[in-house]
């Protein structure tokens, strides 16, 4: 049985703890609705230009294209991409993952692929280093980007892009978590290279005319591709983020609430313990009493 | 009523446009060009200018820098890679930042700095000078 004091001090500490969680819900409700509307904002740019890919990969001749539609025409090196938040405390976010990096990583290795990895935030870098260290070929660092803008992507969709031009990989893959709800962040892969139109993207119907080029066909899937890259790397920061904060405000909200439980629980038998030695006392006084 | 075309126009942060037109002019990297309805299937990169929306209220301008337009059956879309509409330009804000940036674009300092602004500098001046003085 603990004394009154150590019941005392629990709570105290337990209710310090609360206050922590209650403002870290805070900043983190705060942060979500800035995040949802970035992501949200950037959703037309990013189906638009899916589908204008659709358009224009339904029209190019997918041999003679540009690599980075075309592929390299090996399927033997991938490259996973694992994008998580660079910090903790969000519930089961960056697990979920990391959980399908593995899967993925597994599938792959048991169709006798070579995987290499390449971690953007801290989080996924941390989980996958224990396991998959020698096949990690770099991270990038997310740490000091207070915000995700097209700046961020452009490094990101250029750290690839190099590796692709090096020849380092045959097949990029992204994986992070779509941003569906609050509640609900989605683990996805995603295919980067060879640049792929998702199949839900609306393509047109020319009704047997030519599409005209200007310049010229070559020239703009060359500016449109990494574009579109960047693109899709940016709107994938930018689900992260806002998933992040939704998940991060989830877990503290239950740590919040747990604190709440426990509190209550601390004060009952507190109370009692307290009830328990004033009884006593006066058990102790009266009886003293009636000896006399 | 005229016939209309269906138009978008959005740049990576937000959604410009959206909805139905009479014609837009827009510069193309050969050239400026104009699309009413019913034209043919045409894709090409843009130059840094002013695309102009014509609809039955009236004319929209707005500046864009780079980007794609396509044009199929179903409309036309244009991705900027950045856009502004003109009548949101604040005049005496952009002059001041296109100064700011004539200092950091002469800075002795730092190379990659001094890249950024220069490129900076010249979609800004390109935006003033699409301005009514």
């Amino acid at each position: 049985m603990p004394s009154l004091k150590d019941l005392r001090l629990r709570i105290a500490s337990v209710k310090s703890t609360q206050k922590i969680t209650k403002a870290m819900q805070m900043v983190a409700a705060a942060k979500l609705k800035r995040a949802q509307e970035a992501a949200e904002a950037a959703r037309p740019y990013a189906q638009r230009m899916a589908s204008v890919i659709a358009n224009l990969a339904k029209g190019a001749s997918a041999a003679g294209g540009p690599r980075l539609i075309a592929g390299t025409g090996r399927d033997d090196v991938h490259l996973l991409v694992v994008m998580t938040s660079e910090r903790g405390l969000c519930g089961g976010f960056n697990t979920n993952i990391v959980k399908l990096a593995r899967s993925e990583i597994r599938r792959l290795r048991d169709a006798g692929k070579t995987v290499k990895i390449l971690t953007i935030g801290k989080k996924g870098a941390d989980a996958l280093k224990r396991q998959y260290g020698p096949m990690i070929v770099g991270h990038i660092d997310l740490r000091g980007e207070r915000v995700m803008n097209g700046d961020v992507a452009a490094r990101v969709a250029g750290a690839v892009t190099d590796r692709f031009e090096a020849g380092e990989f045959d097949v990029a893959t992204l994986v992070f978590a779509r941003f569906k709800n609050v509640l609900t962040q989605v683990p996805t892969a995603l295919q980067l290279i060879p640049a792929k139109a998702p199949d839900d993207a609306p393509t047109v119907d020319l009704g047997g005319a030519r599409y005209i080029y200007e310049p010229s066909e070559a020239a703009i899937l060359e500016t449109l591709l990494p574009r579109y890259l960047s693109t899709q790397i940016l709107s994938a920061l930018l689900e992260t983020q806002a998933g992040f904060s939704g998940a991060q405000m989830t877990a503290m909200d239950n740590a919040t609430r747990n604190a709440g439980d426990m509190i209550r629980t601390l004060n009952l038998r507190y109370n009692r313990a307290r009830q328990a030695q004033i009884t006593k006392e006066l058990i102790e006084i009266i009886s003293g009493a009636e000896a006399l | 009523m005229a016939e209309t075309l269906r138009f978008a126009l959005v740049s990576p942060e937000r959604e410009l446009y959206s909805g139905d037109v009479e014609q837009v002019d827009a510069p193309g990297v050969e050239g400026e060009f104009g699309v009413l309805p019913r034209h043919a299937p045409f894709m090409t990169t843009l130059k840094s200018g002013v695309v102009r929306i014509r609809e039955a209220g009236g004319v929209t301008a707005v500046f864009v820098r780079g980007g794609f337009a396509d044009v199929t059956p179903d409309g036309l879309t244009i991705l900027a890679e950045e856009a502004v509409r003109l009548a949101d330009v604040d005049v005496s804000r952009l002059e001041q930042q296109i100064g700011d940036l004539r200092a950091d674009a002469s800075d002795p300092g730092d190379e990659a700095r001094r890249g950024r602004a220069a490129e900076r500098l010249k979609y800004l001046e390109a935006l003033r000078a699409a301005l009514p003085a």
